[in-house]
């Protein structure tokens, strides 16, 4: 373009050449976390931590809300849409305005598990935080024209989402994996959703929005203690004898063939590949957790380097566990070029393969040891980010414990145990999936083999 | 906001520092500004500043291709950069035991950064899979951020897809990374911040031995990118093969967010007092009193508040049924916008707006990436990273009366309307 300027070649030396990378400093460790994790007279697990690096409190409710009722997920839709919108004592205005005041806003969302609420205020007005979370789970009235307006603005946003590629494959997913058991029906039908009243959601509630196997977690510039008795206080009017509904057990996730699901005018394929995998409570998680950083679980992890920064295939791929109410799997997946796909899926295959053939070296478990550990201290550095780790965790029984403990775990596991893991459940026959894309491709990934069409 | 104490200074250089110790947790975080964004772009290389965002994880003289990587996250750390319309950043948040090498790995790719036709190459087909995912293959792909500002603006700088068009990605050479390094990648046009678990002599020291023999260049001349508001309603419309309902955004100038501060924060006001929760004017009456829109909202920039240098954009957008007639929508936002002109927002209103905000603001500052790139941009754009910490008092301090004149602005004649129409199996 011009000769004023170096090139290239010349902007990428300088007389000195390179230099050493330096060493690592001292790591100070993270301050003692004070907590409470207990359990009220209504049966509500309530874990409240103090984080004060501001003035805020953050909040997360988990309420186990499964149900095998094939219109369960659009009732449930509905009432995780309307939950904060009416009471015997508020309005949707007056819900807002409260809350804004103390600088705060919940929000409800459901999925096939639990419903889930999240929330934050500033800490001065915790009291009011909590005032209208209880008043909108023992007195949410679910009017008649709040139900049919989030109902038929519901069915709407159903059509948004089933368009997005990601959501085509994660249902076609699901399907593949679980066939029909109530944990696939992460969105309802849009025709369930017109079908659902307030007296539907009425029920519902009733019969499910229940404190006893519930969690609450609150983490902020609060004193846990005092938090606890606040809230014991403010939630005193929920109760109920009867627990929360539990999600039945999932079927195993076997290998076997890819489903390929045409998607038409795709110029992007979706790759979904799957296995079982173990909870974080199987002593082999940790090697596990470590294996699968590796394979694909961060940036400089195998998959990513081969298939975007040496073959450019792609510009998402990754690899992370997912946990299910009953055990947990691995999801590995990547959107790729049309063109591309077959060549793709044949280096992920090989990229599983070679995990447990070729174990991670000890240069990649320094990493990875590292990265995992370093990157707990990060996310759980912040008031949401702890709230959110803290619930999810606790979901599963475990808690503050766990997370404290877990650098120790990660520190302590073995090449030989991470190599172990990594043989067994990277083990290409292990896994399953869905492939999503234009019809074109289809006779390349049949050459491939393993791959059908529905 | 409890204030953090900074520290500013400037290397011989030309690159300023800001250094904002906190000890909560034993993390920390580095990041680097450069004053170019795709505004800055040169014409027939559409896309070329995030690009060129990409090659600078590619290696520089001491770091091989994926060695940046590794090295941040061997260390426990995460990475990240992002291409604006005025700024490129880039950062690493890590244990603080890696401060040093975070430096080091800065100031490699600042002195020497290893731009090779293999990586252009593969970098290339990389952002045309970003673009493919987040454009081209779904729903509103792009909306409203590479489609409204064609329509609302005249000029290159500032109507053109800053994700960039294929075949100038395509054509992109070594020489153009060449002199766009040269020009904009100079250490007098960047900022460096370091925030959280670090000693200030001890950086200060790291930072004079890493960056110190990066060697001056001049910064470039800043253009102003400004160019006369509409005079009329600009129209256009966009077919989006994968929509499954229509939507529009409608853009309106808005005043320089710089050196019109008072202006502007009216402005993020007005959009919360239309926009935000259940009780706002727009969402009360579009969503609940008389239901026609699918979903609503009012925003300051095309990627948030603080953003931007002049001109910058005020966005409404929604989303609606078929059956909805978008004059109806778009009548019912003039409306509201009169009333706000003729009788000001009450005490309340904005007393909502303002502890939102602050809760907001201090929950960003709560994650130490948000606030480490905060005070980079702040210290970039206003030249006054401490602005952070003054920010709920300035909002606070938005009269009722501001707020109406932002909204008396706000004219039908004077804006862009982009229609999103569904066009396709909407599969």
């Amino acid at each position: 373009m011009t000769t004023s300027y170096r090139t290239a070649a010349e902007i990428g030396r300088t007389e000195l050449g390179p230099r050493p990378l330096p060493a690592l400093g001292e790591q100070r460790s993270a301050t003692n976390l004070s907590s409470v994790d207990t359990v009220l007279d209504n049966g509500l697990r309530v874990i409240a931590v103090h984080q004060s690096a501001v003035p805020m409190v953050e909040l997360r409710m988990r309420i186990p809300f499964a149900g095998t009722d094939p219109a369960h997920a659009a009732v449930a839709e509905v009432l995780a849409e309307t939950l904060l919108t009416a009471t015997e004592r508020r309005d949707r205005v007056a819900i807002d305005t409260d809350l804004a005041l103390v600088g705060g806003e919940l929000s409800a969302g459901v999925d096939p598990e639990r419903l889930s609420i999240s929330g934050n205020a500033l800490a001065s007005g915790f009291d009011t935080l909590l005032d209208v979370l209880a008043d909108a789970l023992t007195g949410a009235v679910y009017l008649d024209d709040e139900v049919v307006r989030e109902r038929d603005r519901l069915v709407e946003r159903i059509a948004v989402a089933r368009s997005q590629p990601s959501v085509i494959a994660r249902e076609a997913l699901q399907r593949h994996r679980y066939g029909d058991h109530p944990y696939t029906r992460e969105m309802p039908d849009a025709d369930d959703v017109a079908a659902v009243t307030a007296e539907r959601v009425r029920e519902l509630h009733a019969a499910s929005v229940l404190p006893r196997g519930s969690l609450l977690v609150l983490v902020g510039d609060i004193e846990p203690n005092d938090a606890v008795a606040r809230i014991a206080s403010a939630f005193g009017g929920w109760r109920s004898d009867r627990s929360a509904v539990e999600l039945p057990d999932l079927p195993e996730v076997t290998g076997g063939d890819l489903l390929f699901v045409p998607r038409a005018g795709a110029v992007q394929s979706q790759l979904r590949l799957t296995a079982e995998a173990i909870p974080r409570t199987d002593p082999r998680y940790p090697a596990l957790q470590l294996a699968n950083l590796v394979f694909g679980g961060f940036f400089s992890s195998r998959l990513v380097e081969n298939i975007r920064e040496d073959k450019g295939y792609t510009y998402h791929a990754r690899s992370y566990p997912e946990f299910t109410p009953s055990g947990a799997t691995l999801l590995v997946e990547a959107d790729t070029a049309s063109e591309v796909t077959a060549p793709a899926l044949l280096e992920m295959r090989y990229e599983l393969a070679r995990l447990g053939v070729v174990p991670p070296t000890e240069s990649e478990v320094d990493t990875v040891r590292q990265y995992a550990i370093g990157s707990l201290l990060i996310s759980t550095g912040s008031q949401t980010g702890l709230a959110s780790q803290l619930a999810a965790l606790a979901a599963y029984g475990l808690g503050v414990d766990w997370l404290v403990d877990h650098p120790a775990r990660l520190a302590e596991v073995t090449a030989d145990e991470i190599a172990e893991a990594a043989l067994h459940f990277y083990a290409p026959a292990r896994f399953t999936g869905v492939v999503v894309g234009d019809e074109a491709q289809v006779r390349y990934l049949t050459a491939l083999g393993g791959v059908r069409s529905a | 906001m409890p204030a953090t104490e900074l520290n500013r200074f400037t290397l011989p250089n030309g690159l300023r520092v800001v250094l904002a110790p906190d000890p909560t947790a034993p993390v920390v975080g580095v990041s680097v500004h450069y004053d170019v964004g795709f505004r800055s772009e040169p014409e027939g290389r559409t896309g070329f500043a995030h690009l060129f965002e990409h090659l600078m994880f590619q290696g520089s003289e001491s770091l091989e291709k994926l060695a940046h990587f590794r090295h941040v996250q061997s260390s426990g750390g995460t990475f990240n950069g992002s291409t604006h319309p005025d700024y490129t950043d880039y950062f690493e948040v890590l244990p603080s035991a890696a401060l040093e090498r975070a430096l080091f790995l800065e100031a490699d790719r600042m002195r020497a950064p290893k731009i090779t036709e293999e990586n252009l190459r593969n970098q290339v087909d990389v952002v045309k899979e970003e673009i493919r995912l987040n454009v081209l293959n779904r729903p509103y792909g792009g909306f409203p951020w590479i489609l409204l500002p064609p329509v609302l603006y005249r000029t290159f700088p500032n109507a053109h897809n800053g994700y960039g068009d294929f075949t100038e990605l395509e054509q992109a050479d070594l020489d153009d990374c060449a002199q766009f390094f040269d020009t904009y990648y100079a250490p007098a046009n960047a900022v460096l911040t370091v925030a959280g678990d670090l000693d200030v002599d001890a950086t200060r020291e790291l930072i004079d031995r890493h960056f110190g023999d990066v060697p001056h260049r001049p910064a470039p001349d800043r253009p102003s990118f400004a160019e006369p508001p509409p005079t009329t309603e600009l129209r256009d419309e966009h077919l989006d093969p994968h929509a499954p309902l229509p939507a529009f955004a409608a853009g309106y100038r808005m005043p320089d967010p710089i050196n019109d501060l008072d202006g502007y924060l009216a402005n993020l006001v007005l959009a919360a007092v239309l926009a935000e929760g259940d009780g706002s004017r727009l969402q009360q009456r579009l969503l609940h009193r008389e239901p026609v829109v699918t979903d609503v909202g009012a925003a300051c920039g095309l990627f948030g508040p603080f953003e931007a240098r002049d001109p910058d954009t005020f966005i409404v957008t929604a989303m609606h049924s078929p059956e909805v007639d978008q004059a109806r929508v778009l009548a019912a936002v003039d409306e509201e916008l009169d009333t706000l002109a003729s009788t000001p927002p009450s005490e309340q209103e904005l007393a909502k707006v303002t502890a939102r905000w602050a809760a907001g603001l201090h929950r960003e500052h709560d994650r130490l990436v948000s606030r480490t790139l905060a005070f980079g941009s702040l210290e970039l754009l206003y030249g006054d990273p401490g602005l952070v910490h003054r920010l709920p008092d300035r909002i606070a301090s938005v009269t009722p009366d501001a707020v109406a004149a932002a909204a008396k602005a706000l004219r039908p004649d004077a804006r862009a309307v982009l229609t999103v129409t569904p066009a396709g199996g909407n599969q």
